[in-house]
């Protein structure tokens, strides 16, 4: 009989398969004539088995649990990066608000430069092809004539020169009333520093607008000047009546520093765009020619002339007297510096054009705009 | 360890499934970075918390484990899936351990009908620990000796010198004695 310690040391060789073939058919056939022993054998096989496969499944779970740390570290780590965006992102998040404040802040600061610096009014007047003839005295032209007079002026010691050449536009206008109301265009006075009427003689006197009327591009101006002297009653009448289609007209204006006659006829009823307070004259008008009166053959003045269509030629516009008188009316009482009496008596009327035009010359000004 | 993972790359479930059998680390690194982010994310949106995110994935993986060494594994679908269901229905049983009650979990994966692997692998887990235990409350020098020559197939002639018996005999006796213990504890239990 052998001992427990002696069968478990044969079962265990029988089952690492350590036996050779005799040994291994005489365990075998040890544990088929004994009962109990072929019990044990099995019990302890399985026990075996189950001691291996614990044992590699903790070694499992050992290499699991390995691995898992590894992959959260990594994982973990790679969470990090994201923090780092929702750093930015909380950045962000704060900022977002006063970025959008900035934003619009800077919007409305740039539309409203653009706006108060008149772009769009610029952009309005250019895509039209309607032209204001209001001139600029800054061009080439005017600016060679400036260096001559600025030549004459060192020796005469003369200051209007000086006075000349900081003008920012030039343009005509005319008197309504022998007391100081002259009238222009609104154009030619909008936005002016300070404004300056200059006859036919060269003196300059300073005058104000005390009313401007945007609607019909007209400015009534009083000169405000001490050396102004109220002259002879004005030779010219206002013609409020509508004038008949090819009408001999003229006009005298300053598109240069020298009064400049120019003759035509009454083209149109209608002005601009079939605008009806205007006139569409046929007389040659440059820059210069705004704010001049638009006469008919008797010596009333029908209009003012205010613009011209570019791209057609001979088309010129004038605004009816009537809006003039209009404007007059629509003066308060109460920057009128003594009533604006409209002419009667139109003493014209009898004379051959250049004797009319020589008395009108003393009553139509040059209008410099600083 | 991503790298490895990353260069070592394993796509397709049977080598997946392989490499578990035989033991490989790429393997697992595999079946993480291909299956933890949506199965940790079915677990957060069902008021889960990180760490039990990464119990239930590791337990399934074990479930996993548990149906390759049984041996003739066949997967009856992707082992994404699988893997989803195992957890869903691990997290759902940990929720009504916790008494939430009969509650239900959302989720946006193919989830496979109910079978009876969990309760295979709880069976499993009784019977591992109780071994398990039994080898902790064993002491040196038997658990070494014991695991040398039952589960590293080692000669008794290596142990006996190793642990410096003066002969194989000596050991013999050292071993006999050592899983008669192990046996007392695992059957006394």
């Amino acid at each position: 009989m052998m001992s427990q310690q002696e069968f478990f040391e044969l079962a265990d060789r029988y089952l690492r398969d350590e036996m050779v073939k005799e040994e291994r058919s005489s365990f075998e056939s040890f544990c088929a004539e004994n009962p109990s022993f072929s019990a044990q054998l099995t019990q302890h096989r399985e026990f075996l088995n189950n001691l291996k496969e614990t044992q590699a499944r903790v070694d499992f779970k050992q290499q699991l649990a390995q691995t898992a740390k590894g992959y959260h570290q990594s994982h973990h780590q790679a969470q990090v990066i994201p923090m780092k965006q929702t750093k930015i992102v909380s950045l962000w998040a704060k900022l977002k608000a006063s970025s959008l404040v900035a934003a619009a802040v800077a919007v409305v600061a740039v539309f409203s430069t653009l706006w108060i610096s008149g772009y769009y009014k610029n952009i309005d007047k250019a895509n039209t092809d309607y032209s204001a003839l209001k001139r600029d005295m800054n061009n080439v032209k005017k600016d060679v004539n400036e260096h001559n007079a600025a030549l004459k002026s060192i020796n005469n010691k003369s200051t209007k020169a000086n006075e000349a050449s900081a003008s920012q536009f030039g343009a005509t206008g005319f008197m309504v009333s022998n007391n100081g109301y002259v009238v222009t265009n609104y154009h030619v006075v909008s936005g002016a520093d300070s404004i300056y009427l200059q006859n036919n003689k060269g003196e300059s006197y300073k005058a104000q607008v005390i009313h401007s009327d945007a609607a019909n591009d007209l400015a009534i101006l009083l000169i405000e000047d001490v050396n102004f002297k109220r002259g002879k009653a004005l030779p010219y009448t206002f013609k409020t009546g509508a004038s008949d289609l090819g009408e001999d007209i003229y006009t005298i204006g300053f598109p240069r520093d020298e009064a400049v006659y120019g003759q035509g006829y009454l083209s149109s009823a209608t002005g601009y765009a079939g605008d009806t307070i205007a006139y569409q004259i046929s007389i040659p008008v440059n820059p210069g020619n705004s704010g001049g009166p638009v006469m008919d053959t008797k010596g009333n003045v029908i209009g003012i002339i205010s613009g011209k269509q570019r791209g057609i030629d001979g088309a010129a516009f004038a605004i009816k007297t009537k809006s003039i008188l209009k404007a007059l009316d629509e003066i308060p009482a109460d920057s009128l510096q003594g009533q604006v009496k409209l002419n009667k008596k139109n003493m014209l009327s009898g004379l051959s054009r250049t004797e009319q035009i020589k008395r009108l010359q003393d009553y139509i000004y040059m209008v410099k705009v600083y | 360890m991503s790298k490895i993972s990353k260069s070592n790359k394993l796509q397709s479930d049977e080598q997946i499934i392989a490499g578990i059998q035989s033991g490989s680390s790429i393997a697992l690194d595999a079946i993480y970075e291909l299956y933890y982010p949506s199965i940790a994310h079915m677990i957060y949106q069902n008021n889960g918390s990180e760490d039990e995110a990464k119990d239930i994935f590791q337990e399934a993986v074990i479930v996993l484990y548990d149906k390759i060494s049984k041996g003739n594994f066949e997967l009856s679908s992707k082992l994404k899936t699988y893997l989803y269901s195992i957890c869903r229905r691990l997290w759902l049983k940990q929720l009504n351990r916790a008494g939430f009650g009969s509650v239900d979990i959302r989720g946006y994966e193919d989830s496979l009908p109910d079978n009876d692997d969990i309760e295979q692998h709880q069976e499993l887990d009784k019977k591992f620990d109780q071994m398990e235990h039994a080898m902790s409350l064993l002491g040196e020098p038997c658990k070494t000796i014991l695991h040398d020559f039952y589960i590293q197939n080692r000669s008794m002639q290596d142990i006996c010198e190793k642990f410096g018996y003066t002969n194989t005999d000596n050991a013999k006796t050292q071993k006999y004695k050592c899983l008669q213990r192990l046996k007392k504890l695992f059957f006394t239990q």
